[in-house]
């Protein structure tokens, strides 16, 4: 991890010494706060992250409520009705190029498309974490040969790496899925290990080891929880990027294939449109769009309301 | 300062060998063999006549040293598809993607530079907002819907621009050439471009917070000798980034390659993806990860000689 990087990520325990103005409350006013109600409370004053929320919470809720909105059915053809405009009767947001429903396919493709932003994310989340924090706990020579093996994976840049992987594998959501999560392990195992190693530095760490604590009970007790939040703030980065990658995969024809709902793909099959229905054409992007900056902003608004020297 | 240099040159050989393992596993990992995906029902004996005289026959380890070892002599094989030699078609389409690249990034540090400084100097106001708000966007953006918005409204609603490949047999200084790059250009440029705004504003507010900065202003200089001295502090970070984000874009050009049928790297993978091309394929991958390796390490010793407190950390 670069210089940059790693002052942003601030750890829980700086909670322990007082934020410039902290002392100025009135004693009678001040409430003891933890760590965490702390963030939720800068967090819930943050308009922007807020916004963000609502409008993803929107976007999600939609996708999966889909089959019981009333929406028309999202694999209906109509070559009567190809190519109607946005805001014609009966079809909001018009038709595409084979006269299926854009609202109702936009909606149901943020299915699809949302959960392979989220999905790889986790999973790679799951498996570089653990990497990352028994490389950073154990040290030496296993730390060694875990970053070594992960330096090989980042000399490719990680488009590339997902297109070579899941072009290898074939066609299909599964490899495509499969491509990212590989692509996002290195980069949580990195940052993990770095925040691993920084805690397992402090004095409070040596005392749970001298008073006789096992490795498993130091890291669940304490490692964990100074380490998760940093972590998590990265991983909805790499959820934003995820959503870009995935929706582009399909979008060259190595995720989700025809007549599935999926952003990327319907972007792609819309592109001979361009010349008769531009707007309708641009629609699916601007959903990527959207969700993708949402998670950056939401991210943004995490990393500095968890920064208590702030 | 030697020494690191030396270290981190020896460091890029078993990343490379790592990098080349990969490759050659990748398009093994695919179920089935790799001619009889492009053969189709062809006679089994031509089949294992082909096979042998593409050396499909014999065990994995050893096919990976004598690709490993033609691949370094510049012998990629050839195209399944064409029959042309991989290595030419390679080279032509490198070229064709490394001009985009540095459009691009000559671009994105032009643009993102200029107006990360000006954010970071004018820290708080409406400018620096907007800077923040356009450079989250710009790495928020799915670059192919970028591209395919520049195409209908520069293309198809305006006619100024071609929306497709790279203009045939012009010599890259005509002006046809020009037009055919700008598109693509200006699409792969959204990102560095937004990440070097990013840098160079954090970067300057940093600068702009040290004593050194107080004391030349104590002296007397002008803002803008100032500002001269800030944008020299803030050079190398800047450059450094702009390396980088030029390495991904040689890499990550793939998609906008796709919507414009620019004649690049990317194109030439989309192709040999969906053909089965198994030579092209672990030919472009191979070159396109070695020069990304490559172009860290460049990168990274420069950034020594411009600041040399980096190889005692």
């Amino acid at each position: 991890m670069n210089a940059p990087e790693a002052q942003r990520i601030t750890l829980k325990f700086d909670a322990l010494t007082p934020a410039p103005g902290a002392m100025e409350v009135p004693v009678g006013v001040m409430l003891p706060r933890t760590y965490w109600q702390t963030v939720g409370v800068r967090l819930a004053r943050d308009p922007y992250t807020a916004a963000c929320a609502f409008i993803l919470l929107a976007i999600a809720g939609a996708a999966v409520l889909a089959p019981w909105l009333g929406l028309p059915d999202p694999a209906a053809t109509n070559a009567a009705q190809r190519l109607l405009p946005v805001g014609s009767s009966g079809h909001l947001l018009g038709t595409d190029e084979l006269g299926r429903d854009m609202l109702s396919r936009l909606i149901h493709g943020g299915r699809l498309s949302l959960t392979m932003g989220v999905l790889p994310v986790a999973v790679a989340l799951a498996i570089g974490g653990t990497l990352g924090l028994v490389a950073g706990f154990i040290g030496g020579r296993t730390n060694m040969l875990v970053m070594r093996l992960t330096d090989v994976l980042y000399a490719f840049p990680s488009i590339l790496l997902a297109v070579a992987i899941a072009g290898s594998l074939g066609a299909g959501v599964g490899n495509a899925l499969l491509a990212i999560t590989i692509v996002f392990i290195p980069p949580i195992t990195r940052v993990t290990e770095s925040v691993t190693t920084q805690v397992r530095a402090m004095d409070f760490v040596e005392a749970a080891r001298a008073s006789g604590a096992g490795a498993f009970r130091i890291i669940r007790t304490h490692i964990l929880g100074n380490v998760m939040g940093p972590v998590f703030v990265y991983a909805t980065v790499l959820v934003s990027v995820s959503i870009l990658i995935s929706a582009g995969l399909s979008f060259i024809g190595l995720g989700a294939s025809p007549p599935t709902a999926e952003w990327g793909l319907m972007l792609n099959t819309l592109r001979e449109s361009i010349f008769l229905a531009p707007l309708n054409a641009v629609l699916p992007g601007f959903m990527i769009f959207i969700t993708s900056m949402c998670f950056n902003l939401i991210s943004d608004g995490l990393r500095s309301a968890m920064d208590v020297r702030l | 300062m030697l020494y690191y240099i030396l270290r981190r040159v020896l460091y890029t050989i078993p990343i490379a060998i790592g990098v080349s393992l990969i490759v050659f596993t990748l398009v093994h990992l695919a179920p089935g063999d790799p001619l009889s995906a492009v053969m189709g029902e062809v006679d089994q004996k031509m089949l294992a006549e082909m096979r042998a005289s593409f050396g499909y026959d014999k065990p994995l380890p050893l096919q990976y040293l004598i690709w490993l070892g033609s691949a370094l002599t510049g012998d990629m094989g050839y195209s399944l598809r064409t029959g042309a030699p991989v290595f030419g078609t390679l080279i032509d389409a490198a070229a064709n993607t490394m001009v985009l690249g540095v459009a691009a990034s000559f671009v994105g540090f032009l643009v993102g530079a200029s107006a990360g400084m000006f954010a970071g100097y004018h820290h708080g106001t409406w400018v620096d907002k907007a800077v923040s708000a356009a450079a989250i966007a710009g790495v928020s953006i799915p670059h192919y819907w970028l591209a395919i918005i520049l195409v209908i409204v520069f293309s198809v609603q305006l006619g100024w621009l071609p929306s497709m490949g790279a203009g045939a047999g012009a010599s890259v200084l005509s002006w046809d050439a020009w037009k055919h790059m700008l598109l693509p250009a200006i699409a792969l440029a959204a990102i560095p471009c937004a990440i070097v705004a990013r840098t160079a504003r954090a970067c300057v507010m940093e600068i702009l917070s040290m004593e050194f900065v107080e004391a030349l202003r104590a002296r007397g200089l002008s803002e803008r000798r100032i500002l001269l001295h800030v944008s020299r502090n803030a050079l190398p970070t800047v450059l450094a980034v702009i390396g980088l984000q030029f390495a991904h874009l040689l890499g990550g050009s793939i998609l906008v390659e796709v919507v414009f049928s620019w004649p690049g790297t990317g194109y030439l993978l989309n192709l040999a993806i969906f053909d089965r091309d198994i030579p092209v394929l672990q030919g472009t991958i191979l070159l396109l990860a070695l020069f990304f390796v490559l172009t860290n390490l460049v990168v990274d010793i420069l950034q020594t000689f411009a600041d040399p407190r980096i190889s005692r950390a």
